[in-house]
Order: C-alpha cells, then sequence, then structure tokens
C-alpha cells in the first residue's frame, strides 16, 4: 500500500521528523484516549493503589490504617525476605546461564545441514509449549526418591539414588534444571535467528587465514550474535526473575524455605497471611529490582551494538 | 460494611414456625421422626442457597446426597468444593468484603475458627439450637465435647460441629510380624520399633510423617501433647520453647532422620500414604480420615496388612491429636434459614452414619459412634472404628485456636524442616518462637 503525501500517516511522520513536541497534532489526541484509558485502568491504577497499600498496615478482615514507610522498613530486618532475595539472584543467575549455555549450543547445531533437521528442531521447542503445571507435576513424579524415574536412570548406571527437590542442597539446582528443559528451546529460536543473519564473507576470509572452528566461533560467530544473546538474557532473566508457578507447584518453597524465591513469599505474605500491606510493599521493592536489573541489561545491549558498529 | 443482623431466636421463629424444626427432627433422627407430628418441610421451596465446601470426602459426601435435601425442603443447593488452601484465601477475602457468594460456609476448626470468630463473619447458631420448635431435643447435647468447645464463641455457637479427625498411626502388620515386633505402648518403644522396622538395603522405612514445611507443625505440637502441653496456653502465651516442646522436636527429629524414607522433607500426607501404601513403610502418623484408600485393593498393597493404633503415651500423658470441620451460615446471608437447614442436615445422624460408613470421616455425633446399626455397616476394618472411638476418649486439640495459624504453621514448619536438615531444636525453637510473637501478639491487638 503506497502512502501519499496528504495521507494522515505521511501527516504524522512528517510532524515527528519536524520535531514538534509531542509528535502528534492535537486532532489525533481523540484517538489515543482508548489506549490511554485501558493502560491507566489495568496499568497505572493497580500500581498506584499497591504503592499505596505498601504504606499502609492492612490485613484483610481488618481495617487498613497508613504505616509510612514501616514496612520497608520491617523488610531490612525480615531475615526470611533477605534469604529469599539472594535465592532468587542465584535461581535467575543460573536459570539463565544453563539455557544460555545449551541454548547456543543446540543452535549451533541445528543450523548445521543435518538429515532431519526440520522435525528434530520441531521436537526440540515441544518442552517450551507445553502448560508450567503439568511440567511441574510430571518433574514431580520423577523428583520422587523412592519412586522416581531419575533415581533409577541413575541406579542404572551405578550412582547413588538423590534427593532432588527434597533436599534443601539440591533443590534449587533440580528446579534449574526444569527450568533449563523447558526453556533452551527459547534461546535456541533466537539465537537461530541470529546465526541466519550472519554474513559469509568474514568467515570466508577467516578460512583464508587459516582458522579452526573454535576461532571462527570464539573472533567471529559470538561478538555477531552477542546482540541476540543479550535479548535472550534479558527476556530469560525477566522470566526466571518472576518463575512462580513451577516453583510453586514442585517444592511450595521447600523444604523449609530452601526454595522460597521473592515472588512465592510475597504470595505467601499477601496471599496465605493475609497481610496486603507487607505484600504489597515486598511488591514494590520486587518490581524495582526487575526494572533496575533490565536497565542495566539494555544499556549492555545497546553499548555491545555500539561496538559492533550498529545504531542507537 | 453492610451487613445482615445476626438471627434471633425471636426472628428463626417467626420465619421458620415449629413445622420446619420438626421437619429438621425428621432428618436428624429419622427413627424418632415418625413418632412426631408431621412437620412441613417445604416452607422454603423455591428458595437457592450457595454452599461453599471444603474438598474433601466430607464434601463429597455432602454433594452426593444433597438431592435428598432438596427433594425434602424444595430449596436448591448451588455446592462447589475448593481445593483446602484456596477455598480458605476464597473464603476470608469474599467474607472479609462483607458480600459473600455463599449462605453457607464449611470450615477448619483448627485454621479458621478464631479468625471467622473475631470477623464476625458467623450468624450465631445459639438462638435456632435452643428453640425446641427449631431444633429435635437433644440435638446440642448429641454432639461430642470437643466439637461443642469449637463451635462455642462464648455463647455464641457459629458453624455446628461437622466432622472430627483424630491423629492415629497406622501399621503395617506383616512388616511387624517379620520383626517379630508389638505395636509400641509409650513415645520410647515408638523410637525403638520405628528404628528396629527401619530397613533402607529392603527400601522399607519404619516410620514416616509429614515433613514438608507447614503440613508438618501439627505432628509436632501432636507429639507435644504427649508431655501434656500445648503450643499456647490458655492465657495466649506461646509454650513452644519449653523444655517440653523442645522434647517433642528432638523426638520429631529422631524419628524422621533415623527412620524415615528418603527426601521426607517434601512429604505431605500424600507422599506418606503414597510410602505406606507401597508397603515400604512400617508406621504412619496421620489423621484417621485418610484411611479408606489403604483398604482398596484398586490403590493399595497392604488391603487386609493395617493395624490402627492409638497414640501411645508420652513421658506425661496419652493423648490423641484431633482436628476438626463446621459448617455454618454466614452474617451476611440474606437466607439464613433455609441455609440454616442445610447445616442441620449435613450434620444429621444419617449423613453421619454414611460418613463414618464409608471412612468419609467421622461425625462429632456421639449417638452415631455408639449405635451398633451404623457400626455394622462401617466398611472399613473394625481396627479402624476401635481406634476412632478409643482416640475420642483421649481427644485433645492439637493446633492453637489463634488468628494466624497459617503463619503459626509456616514458621515453626520452617523450624521442624531446618531440624530435619541437622540444626538444633532448640535454637530452632528459640528463633521461631522470637519471630512468631510479634505475629500473635499484633494479630490479637488490632
Amino acid at each position: 500500500m503506497s502512502v501519499t503525501a496528504s495521507s494522515p500517516i505521511a501527516a504524522v511522520t512528517d510532524e515527528t521528523e519536524s520535531g514538534q513536541p509531542g509528535g502528534l497534532s492535537p486532532s489525533y489526541w481523540p484517538f489515543v484516549v482508548p489506549a490511554l484509558v485501558v493502560v491507566v485502568a489495568t496499568i497505572l491504577l493497580p500500581w498506584a493503589f499497591t504503592l499505596w497499600m505498601s504504606v499502609s498496615e492492612w490485613k484483610i478482615g481488618e481495617g487498613h490504617h497508613f504505616v509510612g514507610l514501616a514496612n520497608f522498613a520491617h523488610m531490612l530486618a525480615d531475615r526470611r525476605f533477605g534469604e529469599s532475595i539472594e535465592r532468587t539472584l542465584a535461581y535467575t543467575v543460573l536459570s539463565v546461564v544453563a539455557p544460555l549455555v545449551f541454548g547456543t549450543a543446540a543452535a549451533l547445531l541445528f543450523n548445521r545441514n543435518l538429515p532431519f533437521r526440520g522435525l528434530l528442531r520441531g521436537i526440540f521447542v515441544m518442552p517450551m509449549m507445553a502448560t508450567p503445571v503439568a511440567i511441574a507435576l510430571v518433574w514431580t513424579m520423577m523428583f520422587h526418591p523412592q519412586l522416581g524415574v531419575l533415581n533409577y536412570l541413575l541406579s542404572l548406571i551405578g550412582i547413588e539414588p538423590q534427593d532432588w527437590v527434597y533436599s534443601p542442597d539440591t533443590v534449587i539446582p533440580s528446579l534449574v534444571l526444569v527450568e533449563t528443559w523447558q526453556w533452551t528451546p527459547l534461546v535456541m529460536l533466537i539465537v537461530l535467528g541470529g546465526l541466519a543473519s550472519l554474513p559469509r564473507d568474514p568467515y570466508e576470509s577467516a578460512e583464508i587465514d587459516g582458522a579452526n572452528a573454535w576461532q571462527k566461533f570464539r573472533y567471529l560467530t559470538l561478538p555477531m550474535i552477542t546482540p541476540f544473546l543479550l535479548v535472550a538474557v534479558t527476556i530469560r532473566m525477566i522470566d526466571a526473575l518472576k518463575s512462580f508457578d513451577i516453583i510453586y507447584a514442585i517444592t511450595q518453597g521447600g523444604p523449609g524455605t530452601a526454595s522460597e524465591t521473592t515472588n512465592l513469599y510475597l504470595y505467601s505474605v499477601a496471599f496465605s497471611y493475609s497481610d496486603l500491606g507487607y505484600g504489597s510493599a515486598i511488591a514494590v521493592v520486587f518490581f524495582a529490582l526487575i526494572i533496575l536489573l533490565s536497565m542495566l541489561l539494555l544499556q549492555l545491549r545497546r553499548s555491545s551494538a555500539r561496538l559492533a558498529g550498529g545504531s542507537k | 460494611m453492610t451487613r445482615t443482623s445476626m438471627p434471633t431466636r425471636r426472628r428463626f421463629v417467626s420465619a421458620t414456625g415449629a413445622a420446619t424444626g420438626l421437619a429438621l427432627a425428621g432428618l436428624a433422627a429419622p427413627r424418632h421422626a415418625a413418632s412426631q407430628t408431621p412437620p412441613d418441610p417445604k416452607r422454603f421451596a423455591g428458595t437457592t442457597i450457595e454452599v461453599n465446601l471444603i474438598k474433601s470426602p466430607r464434601g463429597d459426601t455432602l454433594q452426593k446426597y444433597e438431592k435428598e435435601f432438596e427433594a425434602l425442603t424444595g430449596i436448591k443447593v448451588n455446592s462447589e468444593q475448593i481445593p483446602e488452601q484456596q477455598q480458605r484465601q476464597k473464603t476470608t477475602i469474599e467474607l472479609s468484603s462483607g458480600n459473600p457468594s455463599f449462605d453457607v460456609v464449611h470450615i477448619s476448626y483448627h485454621v479458621q475458627k478464631r479468625q471467622f470468630e473475631k470477623g464476625g463473619w458467623l450468624a450465631d447458631l445459639a438462638g435456632p439450637i435452643n428453640d425446641p420448635s427449631l431444633t429435635p431435643p437433644g440435638f446440642w447435647d448429641d454432639f461430642a465435647e470437643a466439637g461443642k468447645t469449637f463451635a462455642k464463641d462464648g455463647n455464641k455457637v457459629g458453624a455446628l460441629p461437622f466432622s472430627v479427625d483424630y491423629w492415629i498411626i497406622y501399621y503395617n502388620k506383616e512388616l511387624f510380624a517379620k520383626k517379630n515386633l508389638a505395636y509400641p505402648s509409650t513415645f520410647e518403644e515408638l523410637v525403638a520399633t520405628a528404628e528396629a522396622l527401619n530397613d533402607p538395603r529392603a527400601q522399607v522405612s519404619g516410620f514416616v510423617a509429614r515433613g514438608l514445611k507447614n503440613a508438618n507443625t501439627p505432628v509436632w505440637s501432636s507429639l507435644l501433647l504427649g508431655w501434656n502441653s500445648a503450643t499456647v496456653d490458655p492465657s495466649g502465651k506461646l509454650l513452644t520453647d519449653t523444655p517440653d516442646a523442645i522434647a517433642a522436636a528432638q523426638l520429631y527429629q529422631r524419628l524422621m532422620t533415623k527412620a524415615a524414607p528418603r527426601g521426607v522433607t517434601g512429604f505431605n500426607w500424600a507422599e506418606c500414604q503414597s510410602a505406606f501404601l507401597q508397603g515400604r513403610v512400617g508406621m504412619w502418623f496421620d489423621g484417621v480420615g485418610f484411611a479408606p484408600p489403604l483398604e482398596d485393593p484398586n490403590k493399595s498393597r497392604v488391603v487386609g496388612k493395617v493395624g490402627y493404633g492409638v497414640m501411645p503415651s508420652g513421658p506425661k500423658a496419652r493423648a490423641a491429636a484431633t482436628t476438626g470441620d463446621g459448617i455454618g451460615v454466614t452474617a451476611a446471608s440474606t437466607k439464613k434459614e433455609a441455609a440454616y437447614l442445610y447445616c442441620q442436615w449435613a450434620v444429621s445422624k444419617q449423613i453421619g452414619a454414611r460418613m463414618l460408613q464409608a471412612g468419609a470421616g467421622v461425625p462429632f455425633r456421639n449417638s452415631v459412634l455408639t449405635d451398633p446399626a451404623v457400626r455394622e455397616g462401617v466398611t472399613m476394618p473394625s481396627g479402624w472404628l476401635d481406634a476412632v472411638a478409643a482416640s475420642g476418649k483421649i481427644s485433645r486439640l492439637t493446633l492453637p485456636v489463634i488468628i494466624p495459624v497459617t503463619e503459626f504453621r509456616d514458621v515453626f514448619g520452617i523450624a521442624l524442616s531446618n531440624m530435619l536438615a541437622g540444626s538444633d531444636p532448640a535454637s530452632e525453637l528459640r528463633n521461631a518462637t522470637a519471630d512468631f510473637q510479634p505475629i500473635l501478639t499484633r494479630s490479637e491487638k488490632t
């Protein structure tokens, strides 16, 4: 479809390019109203309400009153909250790194001309399409120390049975295993997209210069797919930080609090203990943490793009 | 918050009339109904009530027979069962809003009683219970004392006592016979028997109970009853770091680390039951209501091999830990009379007998437990029924009647889980008590 200079779209483009404040003439503002109403009603108002609750003492079934920053001060002394933050960060780092490594390796593999490549790719991405709670229930059975298939498989190769999610020492790595199994395909798809867009010329030059496979990966492929990896890292990080369903369904944060991430603790405070005020304060801090980490990653991506010669 | 006023005796009399009372007499005591004036059970025909039930065999029983109630009264029942944890959240949120979507609510006394009382969420049923034109004579007297204690809030009566759950020890008679062991009569023997039964090479564990945080707290508090102590005294003081509480925690730690299956820290009742069903556990400590699958050949490898043991004596007392369910009318309901009829039907002898006979639950009504005709129809082994009857005689509440029960179970559940990982019981209980005391203090202040 061609767009003439007299069309509204062209007019908008012109105004934007002309640098007028807001980029839109007042005559277009009514068109923005429906979207604005939805954003205000579903995002801004709930957030404002959460902020207001976070400075209140409010338990379900009881009255509420303003307490200023008392909920935030309480958080500083709350051992369980502090530990949940540490656990969330550890879980997030592992849940980003492992799928990133395996996903990149899988992408490099599936980027080659393998027999049945399409079929194998299809099978590989299937975990990503499964429902988290269904996955959790299946893995719960597999992790069972007496009846689970994992310990049976270990016994076949002479390895002692493990406690998996039933031990404080192994619960986080076991949960990361599930997360990795489910989300490695997503990283693979992102990196595959990046690999498909790489130019051939640098590789031909490297081959003429006698570079081996590792050198080509290390000095050509890796730098060129870094922007794609950073996209994958951002998506995975946000996903892992807010991970709830799989952990709750498999361990409910246990044994003890060994797998209680901030999300699970927040849920307990708000809905099991009915403490909406303190729960909201935790939500506010957690949201700020996610925003901060996301901004750091976006900044990193911009720097990476600049180094690679791309535009901002 | 707008709330419909609670039903008074006069209001109930004018609204329901004597005929309905007699109808309920018929519902509650079918064998005597014929001797009374024919009631008018259809007085509230056409009314629709909403019933919120906890997902359980008791809830199943009510839903299974609710058509009978509808046919008898003409009252339409819309009932739903919701898993326990979600039901507690839903009812709390809806009742605190002042406009719940249900007229009848099924509650766990041991978790929700104090919260419901403080919120004023239940209609006071003392008036209608004491009104002879509404309630058959002897109705209230027929409930066990534990049930009445659960139901009462001073002079008020909240939820009617529906079912009781005693904690017993299920034991595998075959495994006991192999080692030539007898059922333990004291805590010391319990430990010795559990450790004698334990045989990791044969994949047999001597003992299993809940290890999962929150679910494990009643295990410890039930053991504590053997020291003739509770977790909170009548004045509201925490007794959770006393020498007795520490001794009970040490017993829990020993049983669960020396004789329990791998990974027991993550076991709730379902995992314990699963291990016992496989014939791999010597003793399992939990509520009596979990028995039916053990005698189901489609689910169990221990059919006919299960012994049902009353709790052994502790150092200072012998006590069967008790929890219970009630069913009541919401204070905000606009159909209190019809809802009350439903509650009376739910706790009737007929429903109680059906629950007992199916092993779905144990009613609080003494006349059901002592009725030879009811006992004859019980599908569970006689040992189960004997354990129920004997536990009733030494019954004691296992969880404190406080508002923040969930926090209590979480805080001490975490401490108990940590003990299974090797932590010192005394320091864990001291820390947990220090963490929980402000929560308890605050809950009673507001």
